[in-house]
């Protein structure tokens, strides 16, 4: 490295802490060989880098409903979840943007004897922003908030392993499972589970009171929430305030950014993004989440109920091209593994099931089931495109000689009246950050959510032990074999892995976009700046 | 709107059918049309031509994919091809047999039913008008677009269901019209005279008042036909309206709508469609108002 | 009796009754619809447990009649009840019905007004303009426009009127998102676009209704009288003709009224404007049953008063009426 890019080096740190002018930086650009216009660039961009406080940003939101609540044991959409679990609230733990864990409100965490007890440290001097300390009590009410015969909450068969919660001394919480989880430590950074304030022994989820770097303002539910920064807190906030807007209307949402009028919006219009690229004052982020869509068969049911068939309709979609028309290339096509790329101990199991209707030909035969027809259940509220995806599919399965018959259901009651009742249909998971919690919840034998009726004997041995298992490589092996056996025998056919398409304001800055939830892991009004 | 609101309709004298042949009658009204009728009447001829011939005059199929997405007007695909990569001008003239169907099935059957209910309820009088009026009344004070939008979610989106909805519940304001141009007309003495000769219901209707009050019906189809393609499309705003694949204007407005704001026309062109239709429609009303009410000019 | 005063009582007495039926039908209607508030809010996530706590915190185990009897029951208390969203909260967090309607029926108002007072005196001069000048190039213009004004979808104005108005040139803004403690010239300048967009929907109508209703009158025996004693055009109609016509613009006028307070939850949807066709849509969707009960009743009123008003000026207007034999 020579001497000028060296100090170009030093320049760029110290642009971005305000400490040299764009004059010095420029000359020193042009001495280490940059055009005058790549060294513009090169400042601006160092000079965005460190973040900084101050201003009122503005956010759009493509959810929200008069029905919202306080109550984390709903939080059903991003017009709950974004402002009040990402901005206003913390949990114990918190998932990083590389999909490690971290402690939040807890200022470390470490297993008993065994990963069948966790103990939680929490963090010294953390207080809400009533300015009450947060306590071991504030954190057992919190969690017993979605725990009993009486809870309603979403996190509910979350948090069914959970044996007893109690304190130990001032602050500590020690959480005794029913089993083995190594994994623990991720649930409790689960978006429905922030610490609350106790009253009376009870998470007081009505004032709004938490510890999060925003105070509660004002709320109008389905149109509005504004938030003001919390002087008290633990970590860094940088806006002054911040207000969440709900625009449902995807059209209405880009004008309103493109004149400027708020700062981000969620779920971009994939259709017209190209020409929303040109806009100079708009950035595009994407990043791939853990978020999947998927045609789950009943293992149970003929036809699905032979291997050769579930196979051959793996083969027999070409899943690039659904990427490539329904997604407009916006999602990473799916291997039948529901494990992300970016979870911890993902594999890309073998062979791949890519477009090869002479395979999914000589599956069938094998099957004895040439000329099969078979009926798929679909409405777009499964998930945005799953009719189009439907349709698409069909037309594959042409070639292979498979008549796909499309059953369009109504959007309405679509979660109720179809996924899990009929034997294949369109599916959509938000995805969870860790194997684990994944199988758990959808592939595990008898889980309430096992969308595929799939019960594998050796996977469900596996699922225990890998969850007792301590040692990294071995939970590795693990996991990889586990997979493997989702992608060659369960019926869920994993189509994609969709993308988190957000746009912004060039006025924002920020870091790496972490992919588990939508909105910067949820926590964009904490990680992002007014450059 | 009530009982009494009918006074401001002109009462017609009936349509006097000569003794030369229906056609050549015909002809000779229509040579005397001014040319705004002649462009109506030919834009809806062209559009019925469309509409029976669509798959003749289609270069593609209606919901085949036949190109990559998104390609560009000319060459191939004379108007491109939307996200799918099916054909858009294949869609525009599938619209045609669509939206144009399925929006004049629905104002019949309005019309039919709503005409019907309305005339019975000016004849009978008494408690047949009143169960009549007051169920009407009911229908009417309840959001059309909100109350379609939940029977929709009970039956389920079909296009069956949507023309009997839509028809049903936009019959109420048809027969709101034709009840209270009707109570014009009933009162008259040739009514009573054909009432007192004994005729029966249908025949009084048929006969003596229905085209006594044709004016005002026909001049409320051109409108209450585009109110149905609105409707439907609004419908597909919010998400219920006619399914995709099946090519309609109205969804074609409203899935290719956000390129307008790029100054994208494409999305001009199925709006385009429906707008060229309504006003066509609407020179023919007018000229045939213009005929009926007798004034000359 | 006055018949003013007798239609007056008579169509309220009405009203009431018809209120009523209305609040059964949308009873029965939401209870067809599949899912219910607990399985809509839970989503993908419900699970029989949850649900059932759900259904029993909000009462919703309970049988529909009874639900429907307690609700009515509030009613004639003047107690419209409280969303299934409060459900679990303590006094003082609980979101009553009317504290949620309210507020979102004022805002609908304030663009219904502003809309109206554009709307209703453009229609009515371009009417009168249309029926003295009929058949001229004026007439066609504003015939050819205001037909393809009503025949394009709602949503598909407002973002043309967007592209122009916020995007290209940014005289407007896009979002009419208004706020409690926004001073008034504010107000006006957010729901600038959405108030043009609901004036190029309904003058249309209401101004073919009124060039219709007068050229109707035109041919009649005493417009020829006047005609021959020798009246200007522009006078015959507004001294004889407009009086007599009266009644099917008023009646018109009130349906596109009653349309702008009913009818306008897409161009809320495109503008997010709070108003109460979007807190309705809202509650179905999520099968808040109160809201969708409160709503109804707000809606159905405001078409029942409407039409009432119109049926006064049509017996005011109309010298037979008002004095009948």
């Amino acid at each position: 490295m020579s001497e000028s890019t060296e100090k170009l080096k030093l320049a760029e740190k110290l642009v971005g802490r305000g400490q040299v002018s764009r004059r010095q930086f420029v000359q020193l650009a042009l001495a280490a060989g940059f055009t005058a216009a790549a060294a513009e660039t090169m400042f601006v961009k160092a000079a965005r880098a460190e973040p900084k406080k101050g201003g009122s940003a503005k956010f759009g939101l493509a959810h929200g409903a008069t029905t919202d609540s306080l109550d984390p044991a709903g939080y059903p959409d991003t017009a709950t979840q974004i402002p009040f679990a990402g901005a206003m609230s913390n949990n114990l733990t918190v998932v990083d943007a590389e999909g490690n864990i971290h402690p939040d409100l807890a200022e470390s965490f470490e297993p008993g004897d065994d990963a069948a007890t966790w103990i939680f440290k929490i963090r010294n001097g953390v207080t809400f922003h009533d300015g009450k300390s947060v306590t071991p009590e504030d954190v057992i009410a919190s969690f017993q908030h979605h725990m009993g015969a009486d809870s309603k909450s979403a996190a509910k068969s979350l948090l069914t392993d959970v044996k007893e919660i109690k304190a130990d001394g001032k602050d500590k919480v020690v959480f005794v499972l029913g089993g083995a989880n190594a994994d623990f430590p991720y649930v409790a950074s689960e978006y429905h589970i922030p610490i609350m304030p106790a009253k009376d022994g009870k998470a007081d989820w009505q004032s709004g009171v938490r510890t999060g770097a925003y105070v509660f303002g004002e709320w109008e539910p389905g149109v509005r929430a504004h938030l003001t920064r919390n002087p008290n807190y633990h970590g860094t906030a940088w806006f002054d305030d911040v207000e969440f807007l709900t625009i449902a209307d995807v059209t209405a949402r880009t004008a309103a950014l493109t004149a400027g009028q708020i700062h981000w919006i969620s779920r971009a219009d994939l259709k017209t993004l190209n020409l929303l690229k040109r806009d100079p004052n708009v950035n595009i982020d994407e990043v791939t989440g853990l978020g999947h869509y998927t045609f789950p068969m009943h293992v149970n049911a003929a036809p699905f109920d032979n291997v050769d068939v579930r196979t051959a309709l793996k083969y027999a979609v070409n899943r690039q091209d659904v990427v490539d028309k329904v997604f407009l290339g916006h999602a990473a096509p799916g291997n039948d593994n529901p494990i992300a790329p970016g979870v911890k101990f993902a594999v890309d199991p073998e062979p791949k099931f890519t477009y090869d209707p002479e395979k999914a030909k000589f599956h069938l035969k094998k099957a004895g089931m040439e000329n099969l027809k078979v009926d798929l259940s679909v409405a777009d509220a499964a998930f945005n495109g799953a009719v189009d995806a439907a349709v698409l599919y069909q037309q594959h399965a042409k070639a292979a000689g498979i008549d796909i018959n499309i059953i369009r259901e109504p959007n309405d009651g679509y979660w109720d009246n179809v996924w899990l009742k009929k034997p294949w249909c369109a599916s959509y998971w938000g995805g969870r950050p860790t194997c684990d919690w994944m199988f758990t919840t959808v592939y595990a034998k008898g889980a309430g959510w096992n969308e595929t009726n799939w019960a594998n004997p050796r996977f469900n041995e596996l699922l225990v032990q890998g969850r007792a298992e301590t040692d990294e490589k071995k939970r590795a092996t693990i996991y990889a074999e586990m997979q493997q056996l989702v992608h060659d025998d369960c019926g869920a056919l994993v189509l994609v892995f969709n993308n988190y398409v957000d746009a912004s304001s060039k006025k924002l800055a920020h870091g790496k976009i972490a992919g588990n939830w939508e909105g910067d892991g949820f926590k964009i009004a904490e990680r992002w700046w007014f450059a | 709107m009530s009982e009494s609101a009918q006074t401001g309709q002109a009462i017609v004298p009936p349509a006097r059918i000569g003794r030369r042949g229906r056609m050549s009658r015909v002809w000779r009204v229509l040579r005397k049309a001014p040319p705004t009728a002649w462009f109506g009447m030919i834009v809806i001829a062209l559009y019925l031509v469309t509409a029976v011939f669509a798959p003749l005059l289609a270069p593609y199929p209606e919901t085949e994919l036949v190109g990559g997405a998104f390609e560009p007007w000319g060459g191939q695909f004379v108007l491109g091809t939307d996200q799918l990569g099916r054909d858009m001008l294949s869609r525009l003239i599938y619209g045609a047999r669509n939206s144009v169907g399925i929006a004049f099935m629905t104002t019949m059957l309005s019309f039919i039913l709503g005409s019907a209910l309305g005339l019975t309820a000016a004849i009978s009088r008494g408690w047949v008008d009143q169960v009549l009026s007051r169920a009407v009344d009911v229908l009417m004070s309840i959001p059309q677009l909100i109350f379609a939008l939940v029977l929709l979610s009970i039956v389920g989106s079909s296009i069956f269901n949507l023309v009997i909805i839509i028809a049903v519940l936009d019959s109420t304001r048809v027969f709101r019209l034709s009840r209270s141009v009707a109570q014009g007309v009933v009162v008259m003495d040739y009514v009573e005279a054909a009432r007192l000769r004994g005729e029966k219901l249908p025949w009084i209707m048929r006969r003596e008042i229905l085209p006594n009050i044709m004016a005002p019906l026909v001049a409320e189809f051109g409108l209450r036909f585009c109110f149905v393609f609105l409707t439907i499309s609004a419908l597909s705003f919010l998400g219920l309206g006619i399914q995709p694949p099946t090519a309609d204007w109205g969804s074609m407005v409203r899935d290719n709508a956000a390129l307008i704001t790029y100054g994208d026309v494409t999305p001009l062109l199925p709006a385009g469609a429906i707008a060229l239709l309504t006003v066509a429609m609407n020179f023919v009303v007018d000229w045939f108002l213009h005929k009926t009410s007798g004034l000359r000019e | 009796m006055n018949p003013v005063l007798r239609t007056v009582l008579q169509r309220l007495g009405l009203g009431i009754a018809t209120l009523f039926v209305v609040s059964i039908i949308i009873s029965l209607t939401i209870e067809m619809l599949p899912g219910d508030f607990a399985r809509a809010i839970l989503g993908q996530s419900a699970t029989p447990e949850t649900v059932a706590a759900f259904q029993r915190e909000v009462g919703l185990d309970r049988h529909p009649a009874l639900r429907y009897l307690d609700w009515i029951g509030g009613v004639v208390r003047g107690d419209f009840g409280e969303s299934y969203a409060s459900a679990g909260s303590l006094a003082g967090h609980r979101r009553l019905v009317a504290d949620m309607i309210g507020p979102r029926l004022l805002n609908t108002l304030f663009l219904a007004s502003a809309a109206a007072l554009i709307a209703v005196p453009l229609s009515l001069f371009l009417g009168v303009l249309a029926a003295l000048y009929r058949n001229s190039i004026f007439d066609r213009v504003v015939n050819i426009v205001s037909l393809t004004s009503i025949s394009s979808p709602e949503f598909f104005l407002a973002y043309i009127l967007i592209m122009f108005l916020a995007v290209k040139f940014p005289i407007f803004v896009s979002l009419a998102s208004i706020s409690p403690n926004m001073p008034f010239l504010d107000r006006l300048y957010v729901i600038a676009l959405p108030t043009l967009t609901l004036v190029l929907v309904i003058v249309a109508q209401m101004m073919r209704m009124t060039r219709a209703a007068i050229i109707n009158l035109l041919a009649s025996p005493y417009i020829e009288m006047s005609r021959l004693k020798g009246a200007k055009p522009l006078q015959i109609i507004v001294r004889h003709a407009l009086p007599n016509a009266w009644a099917p613009i008023v009646n018109v006028i009130a349906l596109n009224l009653a349309y702008l307070v009913v009818g306008v939850v897409v161009v809320e949807v495109v503008f997010t404007y709070p108003g109460i066709g979007q807190l309705m849509v809202d509650a179905v969707s999520k099968r808040d049953l109160p809201v969708v009960q409160g709503c109804a009743l707000v809606f159905a009123a405001t078409y029942i008063l409407l039409n009432l008003l119109a049926d006064i000026v049509t017996i005011v207007s109309n010298p037979r009426l008002l004095h009948p034999r």
